[in-house]
């Protein structure tokens, strides 16, 4: 789907920047400076604030990465039960071929350590099944 | 006002409540409007709560967390900015665990900037330090060698100020106020928790390439150095400041001239300020940098012949040559073959003395004032139908309108602080209609958008404001009881068995106006129907063969709803510069004095023939065009200009030019060698309004002091440059300050009769009129009822101007203004302005230009049956089709030499909005650029030796 069609999807909506936000970033992989230009001019919006939106959340990027990536939990509960010692050999497994992102927080804190691959989640991980998932993304 | 001290804050915005609430605070009890924050209510009585991201011009944000308090009863401790005080509320604002508290936050504020107070330029003007100080910060226990921002580069983009990030404390105040008091959203915070920092626009972007219009409430918001004016880390911090009159547009806005020694530091919006409420555009705020350009002239110069080079005389040589000229001519051709023109930059103090020089020591009414060239049918169209040349509002009134209608003016542009004001109102809800051939940007900009843009043809606002009062009346959407209160119901059921023609609906006029009727109906109704009704307008209803028809077609249209004579409603002249009103209201036009009143009144006469011992002619005398043409004739010969560039602003340049060049005598009194110079003998230098006492009266009637901050670079403020000329030629003129003529003025004029310098000083400002039934001054007009009696409706037929488009000239040239220049440019492009405006570009429409081979960026030659110029083209979809569109700020331009000579009916206002023209592709500058070019070089060469 086209920027102008997003953004022609979402207009009518009350708060539509930030449904428009996801669309392009799902669909494009990123939301440049020019799709931030022209979704500012579409909702009477300034540049500068699409763009604070933009880079205030990590799901957003600017630029387009196309490996895959996996999501790893670093926050208190995971890092608790056990994933800082798993991170070495997590970084080996993925070397440039996945994008390994660490975030703060799945909502899982019983079952750690937690990652996430696209909306799939794995919980309960130990370094074996952590490389394997990585090598399986 | 002696000393340096920074204005006032009070933290949080104050409110306006029926209700008060009275609380305690450290032991004082303080009443304050129920809503106040118990910030607002600690800084009434005098005390003062630590503060970072808080300012009383934008909303509580509880960010910095440093002005927490403790409240009896209330647990933890509060954001006092955030709190409303609240009946019987007992507040501590200093305790021992507030001041740990405190310190912790400040301590880690400081951990990230830094301490480099000895050598920093808000050293001694930085909130940070005297917060660290009120809490008593005496160590950072953190250390300095973690991450931090320190190491971040600073952005210099802006002319005007610079960025430095190492220092910012990310309080989103500069954020906030571009968007609650500018309204440009330029700002934003950019990434989040450690990574946030302030950006302007987007990743790539510096403050210049961003959408920053460099107003400068940033730069006045910010707490430390980071957002900090270049002059104050060139000079230093300033010394002293006076409250004086920004000389720019008709806004009026009020500043602080910031002082050290002689020299200016910077101007800052004055928070008292009521025409500006402590905002500023980046003309008033910044582009003060020609005072001291280097093409400034501070002698006094002579030559017999334009071909000659100018001599450099004395004073007293240079004003002899005038005066011996001037009565040589008087005594062979008489004295209608000499005049003067005011100047609307002038004070009131100076135009009243050059129109009085003319009146009584010329001896002819030939006085004229460039409001002939702008907003003279104004005052001729709200003198017919309500009674006063003059608006109806105060500025503060917008906040309370619902729908606002704007006409023909560009205010982000052109009254960029007013603009402010509406877009806040706006953003609140009000409804907004903008009839204007261009997309401006009001009608299409963050967070503003117009419910109905009605994009006219040029020269077609009496059909679409006679097609509204279609709807409104033949829907049965007037007022009724209003018209028959206030209005003559005769002459309104003639009008309205007019307007009601069904060859005035919107359907019958779309061929005509091109507005599609549907949005035309529903604009109508909206206006009618939606509130208060509120129309501003500007020069794209004035300048037009019809402009005064227009005026009054606003004036019907308004009474019609029963909008006059209370808050948030109106008619309301944007006025383009800072003294129009006053130099109207100073008898400049050649058949009126002072206050309106027409110079064939014996009676009126008799008032100024007793106060100044002299006879008057009773016959009016010429407007600026019959000058001109009267030169032509031979019967003109000798002209005195103070502060105006006729050559560069008047239209029809090439006559223009002719018309000085048949002129024996030409006195041209101003900072620059300006165009009309060109073709003068006699130069006397100026002085701008840093250098002189006066007043100034704005768009909303508000006469404000101009108070001299430094010394005339030519040693004369212009009104002693006027009275010396009049003293040459034998009058005993005796002036020692601009009070003493006020005085006269106040004594002559009856809607000034209260005003002086003393109640100046004392109120700041007076709106006219201010006499014994408005002791107080005026801020809303016509509230009992109108000051002619019964409000009059003028039929207003609509009437096509004689400038037609056809084969040869098919396109309709309209021309404007642009933020960053003023008008011909004299000041703005002598400062850094130019940067954003360095030249005047063709707005062109892509279809328009493709038929004619043209890209954007192109050089093009803009023909029409007057003249021609080149220039660059833009290509855009601001303009419609068959339209284009120029500004007309910059000499090398010259886009009147295309201007017709078609002018408003009833006051000679130049039609500027509408020529037809034709567009082409060009590979050089036109004949008459070329002409002129060699004949500037030529004109403006000064001797060597000078004359001492």
């Amino acid at each position: 789907m086209s920027l102008d069609a997003i953004i022609e999807r979402h207009r009518g909506r009350e708060g539509p920047l930030l449904p428009i936000l996801h669309d392009v970033q799902a669909t494009v992989g990123c939301i440049d400076t020019a799709a931030e230009a022209a979704i500012a001019a579409a909702l009477n919006l300034s540049r500068a604030e699409v763009h604070g939106v933009v880079s205030f959340y990590h799901d957003f990027t600017a630029t387009a990465d196309p490996r895959p990536c996996l999501e790893l939990c670093r926050a208190e509960a995971c890092q608790a039960r056990g994933v800082e010692a798993m991170v070495a050999a997590a970084e080996a497994a993925a070397g440039d071929r996945v994008r390994l992102k660490p975030v703060y927080c799945l909502g899982l804190c019983s079952v750690g350590p937690n990652a996430r691959i696209g909306d799939t989640l794995h919980a309960r991980l130990d370094e074996a099944s952590l490389v394997a998932l990585i090598g399986q993304a | 006002m002696n000393g340096y001290t920074p204005q006032a804050d009070f933290g949080t915005p104050e409110v306006s409540a029926d209700t008060v609430v009275t609380l305690t605070i450290d032991g004082r009890a303080v009443t304050v409007p129920a809503g106040s924050s118990v910030m607002r209510a600690a800084a009434e009585c005098g005390g003062s709560i630590p503060k970072l991201c808080a300012s009383d011009n934008l909303a509580a944000f509880g960010s910095c967390r440093l002005c927490l308090v403790e409240v009896e009863g209330m647990r933890g401790t509060p954001a006092s900015c955030t709190t409303p005080a609240a009946d019987g509320m007992v507040v501590h604002t200093q305790t021992p665990r507030l001041q740990k508290l405190r310190r912790g936050v400040m301590e880690l504020y400081i951990s990230d900037h830094p301490l480099d107070c000895l050598t920093c330029s808000a050293n001694n003007d930085c909130e940070l330090q005297d917060q660290a100080a009120a809490v008593g910060l005496r160590d950072v226990r953190y250390g300095y060698e973690g991450a931090s921002h320190l190491g971040a580069e600073a952005d210099t983009s802006n002319p005007y100020f610079d960025f430095d990030p190492s220092k910012c404390i990310v309080c989103s105040r500069c954020v906030r106020a571009c968007d609650e008091v500018q309204g440009t959203f330029a700002l934003t915070i950019d990434g989040r928790g450690f990574a946030s920092q302030v950006s302007a626009g987007q990743a790539g972007d510096d403050f210049l390439s961003s959408e920053c219009v460099s107003c400068g409430a940033c730069v006045q918001a910010c707490p430390t150095a980071t957002l900090q004016e270049k002059a104050v880390k060139q000079i230093g911090l300033p010394e002293r400041a006076v409250v004086t009159t920004c000389a720019y547009c008709g806004v009026g806005c009020t500043f602080r001239a910031e002082m050290r020694g002689q020299q200016l530091v910077r101007m800052v919006p004055w928070k008292d300020g009521k025409a500006n409420r402590g905002h500023s555009c980046v003309k008033g705020r910044f582009a003060w940098g020609y005072a001291h350009h280097q093409d400034r002239i501070t002698s006094p110069m002579i030559r017999d012949s334009v071909d000659q080079p100018w001599r450099i005389v004395g004073w007293d040589e240079a004003l002899d040559y005038t005066a011996s000229k001037l009565a040589a001519i008087k005594a062979q051709h008489g004295a209608r073959a000499l005049g003067g023109i005011t100047s609307s930059r002038c004070t009131n103090e100076e135009t009243f003395l050059v129109q009085k020089l003319v009146r009584a020591g010329f001896g002819s009414n030939n006085v004229d004032t460039c409001a002939r060239v702008c907003h003279s049918p104004t005052g001729y169209g709200l003198k017919t139908t309500f009674g006063t040349s003059a608006g109806t509002q105060d500025f503060d009134s917008v906040m309370d309108a619902d729908v606002i209608m704007v006409i023909g003016a560009n205010p982000t542009d052109a009254h960029p602080v007013f603009a402010s004001r509406m877009k806040r109102r706006l953003r609140k809800g009000a409804k907004l209609i903008v009839i204007d051939p261009r997309r401006i940007d009001l009608v299409h900009s963050p967070h503003v958008e117009a419910a109905h843009h009605l994009a006219l043809q040029p020269g077609t606002n009496v059909a679409v404001l006679t097609a509204l009062a279609h709807v409104i009346v033949s829907e049965g959407l007037a007022d009724e009881a209003f018209i028959r209160e206030r209005c003559d119901w005769d002459e309104y059921q003639d009008w309205a068995r007019f307007v009601a023609d069904a060859r005035h609906s919107p359907e019958a006029l779309e061929p005509v106006t091109r507005v599609p009727a549907g949005e035309l109906r529903a604009a109508a109704r909206l206006f009618a129907t939606g509130g208060n009704g509120a129309i501003y307008y500007g020069l794209g209803v004035t300048e037009h063969s019809q402009g005064s028809s227009t005026v009054m077609a606003i004036a019907n249209l308004a009474m019609a709803t029963g909008n006059i004579g209370r808050r948030g409603v109106g008619v309301n002249p944007l006025r383009g510069q800072n003294n129009v009103q006053g130099a109207c209201d100073m008898g400049s036009f050649p058949h009126e004095l002072s206050g309106y009143r027409h110079i064939s009144d014996a009676g009126v006469r008799a008032l100024f023939e007793g106060d100044w011992g002299v006879t008057l002619d009773p016959e009016p005398g010429l407007r600026i065009p019959n000058m001109l043409d009267a030169a032509l004739d031979g019967s003109f010969r000798a002209l005195y200009i103070q502060g105006e560039d006729i050559l560069q602003s008047d239209p029809n340049t090439h006559h223009v030019a002719a018309g000085l060049a048949a002129m024996e005598l030409v006195i041209v009194h101003d900072l620059f060698l300006n165009e009309t110079a060109n073709y003068a003998h006699v130069f006397l230098p100026g002085s701008t309004f840093l250098e002189k006492n006066g007043t100034f009266t704005n768009a909303e009637r508000r006469i404000q002091p101009v108070r001299k901050v430094m010394e005339p670079a030519n040693g004369l403020e212009d009104w002693q440059v006027t009275q010396a000329l009049a003293n040459a030629l034998g009058l005993d003129w005796n002036y020692t300050h601009p009070s003493e003529i006020l005085d006269e003025i106040a004594r002559l004029t009856p809607t000034f009769a209260g005003v002086s310098w003393e109640r100046l000083e004392l109120d700041g400002s007076l709106q006219w009129p201010v006499n014994a039934d408005h002791p107080d001054g005026s801020p809303i007009m016509h509230e009992a009822g109108f000051v002619r009696g019964k409000g009059k409706f003028v039929v207003t037929d609509y009437v096509p101007t004689d400038e037609k488009t056809g084969p040869r000239f098919p396109l309709l040239l309209t021309t404007g203004r642009i933020l960053s220049q003023y008008n011909v440019g004299a000041q703005t492009r002598r400062t850094a302005n130019s940067i954003w405006h360095g030249e005047d570009v063709l707005e062109i429409h892509a279809s328009d230009a493709e038929n004619r081979g043209i890209g954007d960026g192109d050089w093009v030659r803009l023909t029409s049956r007057t003249g021609e110029t080149t220039l660059r083209a833009d290509v855009t979809d601001r303009v419609a089709p068959g339209v284009v569109y120029t500004t007309f700020h910059h000499p090398a331009t010259q886009a009147n030499v295309v201007t017709t000579e078609y002018s408003d009916w009833a006051t000679n206002c130049p039609e500027y909005k509408v020529t037809a023209v034709q567009v082409s592709l060009s590979n050089g500058p036109s004949e008459w650029q070329e002409e002129y070019a060699d004949l500037t070089a030529r004109a403006r060469r000064i001797a060597a030796e000078a004359a001492e």
